[in-house]
């Protein structure tokens, strides 16, 4: 496996940034340069029809959606941490596979304890 | 080209958290933070560490970040008399204050050129002698399974403690709301 | 590597000197500082926290792609899973923090004060 990168090996990933940016700054300029502006009580509302809109939308949510971003963001890790064992799975052989094994092991731990305690139960 | 290209992510990393420091408004300075942490995934890639730019969005961007943006969000005091003032037509703002700067601000100075002389002045006597280049994610994963598999097991244990801590202490929260 | 003129990254990058990498890691850690000292809510006493991590990360990587050396990076990636732990945490008890007194000022947790 060549470990070397060429300059000319991230050419896709500029030409889609610049696609990208280029998709939304004119996008952007055509919709506020050639569309209308008027301005009504129903038209700023953030749904057209449904239920009616109660506060704005900075309102204190409740706890358990950051509980859930909490959890995701350690399974995060853990998974970001596979990456590298997963490239040389079978170089590492038995000995890798025991290690993480241990390791994941350690963080279902965790998963048993969040699943006892019904964190994850939505009532 | 490549000083331009390295210039350009260096401005947008220091100009961020420089963004971050002068916005007053708490949500803003979140959104700044993610430019910040954009850029120096960029120069991650530039100093030729792919796998850990890669890890810098998943993890920062994409975990960081979120995590960061909830916290504002739970942690903001909706104020009943900027309901109508002029503060309710820029909902926006989450605003915080400023304490006193110029000291601060001498301090920082100092502190720059006490760490800059310092680190530039190191000498690495391994320096020198230059080993082939051979950091990718094989080379990564292979020390991370052998040589640092100590360090790789604690990693996997602290991960434990936060995730029992961090449910501890959320889910604490929650049953004195809910009484 | 191939045998052709081109360079791959590892060598265009050494074109840029070490010393770019020092300066920007430099002032990161130190706006990080100027934030930890100046501002009163305690999130963005956080995010400052961030901001020096990610100096400690730049100058790592810095030095390990310059030395050709992989073993910084494989520390970066420790500091990146302890972060993350940390961040978890942290905001925990920030949140915990207003759920009690109502406020993240860190002017009012005076009461840890000697």
């Amino acid at each position: 496996m060549n470990a070397s990168y060429l300059p000319s090996d991230y050419l896709p990933v500029l030409i889609q940034l610049g696609l990208a940016l280029g998709f939304i700054i004119t996008t952007m300029i055509v919709t506020h340069s050639i569309g209308p502006k008027r301005k009504s009580q129903k038209k700023d509302d953030p749904f057209e029809c449904g239920i009616p809109v109660e506060g704005d939308a900075r309102t204190p949510i409740s706890i358990k959606y950051f509980l859930i971003a909490i959890l995701f963001v350690l399974f995060d890790v853990e998974v970001i941490f596979l990456y590298p064992w997963a490239v040389n799975f079978k170089g590492l052989g038995v000995t890798g596979f025991i290690e993480m094994v241990l390791f994941m092991g350690l963080l279902l731990a965790g998963f048993y304890y969040i699943i006892r305690k019904g964190v994850l139960k939505w009532e | 080209m490549l000083n331009l290209i390295f210039y350009a992510f260096a401005a947008l990393t220091l100009g961020g958290s420089l963004a971050v420091l002068i916005t007053r408004n708490v949500m803003y300075s979140a959104f700044f933070l993610l430019l910040s942490l954009i850029g120096v995934a960029a120069l991650f890639v530039l100093a030729s560490a792919d796998l850990l730019a890669v890890a810098q969005v998943m993890i920062y961007v994409g975990g960081v970040l979120v995590l960061v943006i909830f916290g504002v969000m739970l942690t903001h005091k909706p104020k009943p008399e900027t309901t109508t003032g002029p503060q309710a037509a820029r909902p926006n703002y989450i605003l915080t204050q400023h304490r006193a700067w110029l000291w601060p601000l001498l301090v920082a100075a100092g502190l720059f050129t006490a760490f800059y002389s310092l680190i530039s002045r190191i000498h690495f006597s391994l320096f020198e002698h230059r080993a082939p280049f051979q950091t990718s994610v094989d080379t990564i994963g292979k020390q991370l399974m052998t040589e640092y598999i100590i360090p790789f097991e604690i990693a996997g244990i602290l991960l434990l403690a936060a995730l029992v801590g961090a449910t501890y202490l959320s889910s604490q929260g929650d049953r004195t709301n809910n009484q | 590597m191939q045998p052709t003129q081109q360079v791959s990254i590892p060598e265009l990058i050494q074109q840029v000197p070490l010393n770019y990498y020092l300066i920007v890691s430099t002032a990161l850690f130190v706006i990080g500082i100027i934030g930890v000292l100046t501002r009163r809510n305690a999130i963005i006493i956080f995010m400052s926290i961030e901001l020096m991590l990610n100096a400690v990360n730049l100058l790592l990587i810095a030095f390990s792609s310059y030395r050709s050396d992989s073993a910084g990076q494989v520390f970066v990636f420790f500091i990146m899973a302890v972060a993350a732990a940390e961040v978890a945490v942290g905001l925990a008890i920030i949140v915990m923090i207003y759920r009690n007194i109502r406020s993240i000022d860190v002017g009012l947790l005076n009461k840890l004060k000697w």
